[in-house]
């Protein structure tokens, strides 16, 4: 990563964590660059929510060190919380407040000053200015999420970190809060945001990859898939999605699925490869080599993982 | 730590009050809780049972003797079911249930009248429930006065000036004996004790389980503040109830207020305090409401049980007064007592504000101890 350490919003290394006996995260390290989004992908499972309560003082790392917001994270929690946000993947607001309530809430505990003029604020930005009076255990998924978001954002923290934000929430209100998040970075906000949409991981500037508690990939998008050095080979044709099952497991083949009436083969060996496709590499099918997408990388990412486990 | 922020404080406490005030449960609690058990238990104090069952074993067949008997009778508060014939038997009747009372007249009872040296006779009760008995041992007093009054007439009138015998009672089974206006003092201390521990116990742990936690501490907002901000609402509710039931007790059963009101407002506060306390302890180690409620369940046991609230404090063994010291309830309930019954104030009750103050100390320290910042 070229950041400079000055730039880095969030610089934390070897990271661990154990809930009796289970090593849940597993030497971590974790980058994120000032005013950048950084996507935190991974499994269910995979310790992304445990990584980011430690990061905000709510979970004891068993070890690690480094800075968050230029802070110690193990002995500036205090100072940490003041400038970071953080919306939980579970909606932690009061269900029995009202959305105004809630946000005057947020206000008092950080000591904000003018506080009716920035829950007014908040909520017209969040556009939630008529729902002000409603219960919040009353709103939608999507409602929830927004003001979610606008009492994590309400201190105007200089650190954001969004666990699972929209898990549950429909594609168009999705599209919404990326938009959202990418206003925000554009004012300078920093951005970490866990999530296990492709289509999102595609949004975010940076990438981190973790499963089963491991770090296994992290830089741009790009890179990530560069520095796989994944092939993968597509055909077209009649019956081309019917291969997989003959392919999948041959030497090489470390990936073979159907992309709709298509087929994707992926492995890192391009030798080993070519020579299980070749006996049909014949009329009617026709094949290419194609980028990699973020998916397959993970999906072979993951079966590494795996075989090291 | 840095120091308290009074704005955080009254976030809270804000937060607390709304949520509060559209919890139905709240006003169940607050209102019909301590007007219930005041009803319920008030009519007992008030059910001043008749017609209680007695067993006579009378050794002098005398018309005095049938006047003492005639007098008992008509009292209506007792029922003359059983004559026996030796004090084995009255015992047994008494120890098998059948009788509530037993009544011996001496041999030379009408002799020793005449002679004017006010000879004794005995009534026992079984005071194991006093409440069913207490009425009938106060009819008892004017007894004298009144059941020889047709028979000491002429030269005989002399005796009636003063009390021509005397009627000692005996109570069984439960000597301390408490008389109905103990149960308004205990009844206070019960009701605080559940409403309070409970609702702060519950209040926390819902925060945990609902995952408002996870938010709450993810703001600056620190364990005092917290603490403070979250249990002030219910010192609220705790005078409310307070009130209610001192009120109830003095309009519907005519309750003795004797004075004492520095000791029972400092009582009063401080249980109030000690009680949130300990519900903020238990959230901190219960990790549901269920289990709040259970650790708060048993607690209420021994403060009903232990503090001589049911049974008389010094009727306890050892090892269970010993119990009932460490419980604050007791010490709550002699404060209470000494300053409606008795008009002790500050001056005399001090050991039992003192032994308050020390349970809200420790309970509060341990509590802020325990409380955690983060989720582990
Ligand atoms: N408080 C906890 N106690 C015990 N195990 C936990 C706790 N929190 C998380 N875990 C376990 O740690 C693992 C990682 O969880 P989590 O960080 O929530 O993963 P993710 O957010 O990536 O889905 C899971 O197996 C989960 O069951
Ligand atoms: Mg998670």
């Amino acid at each position: 990563m070229a950041a400079s350490p000055a730039s880095l919003a969030v610089d934390v290394r070897g990271l661990n964590k154990s809930f009796g006996d289970k090593h849940v995260v597993n030497d971590v390290s974790i980058q994120v660059g000032t005013g950048r989004v950084t996507g935190f992908l991974g499994p269910n499972g995979s310790g992304k929510t445990t990584t980011l309560r430690m990061l905000c003082g709510l979970l004891t790392a068993d070890s690690g060190e480094g800075m968050v917001l230029g802070r110690d994270f193990r002995t500036q929690a205090r100072e940490i919380k003041l400038r970071t946000g953080y919306m939980t993947q579970r909606f932690s607001l009061y269900e029995d407040l009202t959305i105004a309530e809630n946000l005057q809430f947020m206000a008092r505990v950080h000591g904000l000053d003018d506080r009716e003029r920035r829950v007014d604020a908040s909520l017209d930005r969040l556009g939630l200015q008529n729902r002000r009076d409603q219960l919040a255990g009353k709103l939608s998924g999507g409602w929830k999420q927004r003001l979610a978001l606008a009492a994590a954002i309400l201190h105007e923290p200089r650190l954001l970190l969004l666990d699972e934000p929209t898990a549950g929430v429909d594609p168009k209100a999705r599209r919404e809060f990326w938009d959202e998040i990418h206003g925000l970075a554009a004012d300078g906000l920093t951005v970490l945001v866990s999530t296990h949409y492709m289509d999102e991981a595609e949004r975010c500037h940076d990438i981190a990859y973790i499963a089963y508690g491991r770090l296994i990939a992290r830089g741009t998008a790009d890179a990530v898939i560069a520095d796989s050095r994944l092939v993968t080979l597509r055909a077209e044709g009649p019956g081309a999605d019917r291969l997989a099952s003959r392919l999948a497991g041959q030497p090489g083949v470390e990936m073979a699925a159907p992309f709709g009436l298509a087929l994707h083969v992926s492995g890192t060996d391009r030798r080993a490869l070519d020579a299980v496709v070749a006996p049909y590499r014949k009329p009617p099918l026709s094949w290419t080599e194609v980028e990699p997408t973020l998916e397959d990388v993970f999906i072979h990412l993951m079966s590494r993982q795996e075989d090291v486990w | 730590m840095s120091p308290l922020n009074w704005t955080r404080v009254f976030a809270v406490m804000a937060k607390e009050f709304v949520q509060l005030s559209r919890d139905r449960l709240t006003y169940a609690m607050i209102l019909a809780l301590p007007i219930v058990q005041i009803l319920l238990f008030g009519y007992a104090i008030n059910s001043d049972p008749r017609h209680l069952p007695m067993a006579v074993y009378v050794q002098d067949h005398s018309a005095f003797s049938r006047s003492i008997l005639t007098s008992l009778q008509n009292s209506s508060y007792f029922d003359i079911t059983r004559e026996a014939r030796s004090p084995a038997e009255l015992d047994r009747l008494m120890a098998r249930g059948e009788v509530l009372f037993t009544l011996t007249i001496p041999p030379d009872f009408s002799r020793r009248v005449v002679r004017g040296d006010r000879p004794q006779i005995l009534i026992e009760g079984d005071a194991s429930d006093p409440l069913a008995t207490g009425g009938a041992v106060s009819a008892l007093a004017a007894l004298p006065q009144r059941a020889l009054a047709a028979d000491l007439v002429g030269p005989l009138s002399p005796r009636a000036a003063v009390q021509p015998f005397e009627v000692v009672v005996h109570p069984r089974y439960n000597p301390e004996s408490i008389t109905a206006y103990n149960i308004v003092p205990g009844l206070l201390g019960v009701v605080l004790t559940m409403t309070l521990v409970m609702m702060t116990a519950l209040g926390m742990t819902r925060e945990l389980e609902r995952g408002t936690m996870e938010s709450l501490l993810a703001t600056p907002v620190q364990p005092l503040e917290v603490m403070i901000g979250k249990l002030a609402p219910y010192v609220g509710i705790g005078l409310i109830q307070t009130t209610v039931i001192l009120v109830l007790a003095k309009l519907l059963f005519d309750v003795p207020f004797q004075g004492g009101w520095g000791a029972l407002a400092a009582g009063v506060l401080l249980f109030i305090i000690g009680s949130l306390a300990l519900g903020f302890l238990i959230s901190t180690v219960a990790r549901s409401q269920l289990q709040a409620m259970q650790m708060s369940v048993f607690y209420l046991l021994p403060s009903i049980l232990l503090s001589g609230f049911m049974f008389p404090f010094r009727g306890m063994p050892d090892w269970a007064q010993a119990i009932g010291s460490a419980i604050p309830v007791t010490h709550f309930l002699r404060v209470v007592r000494g300053a409606l019954l008795k008009g002790l104030d500050l001056a005399e009750s001090w050991p039992s504000l003192l032994a308050l103050a020390a349970f809200v100390a420790v309970v509060t320290t341990l509590a802020m101890a325990r409380y955690r910042t983060t989720l582990d």
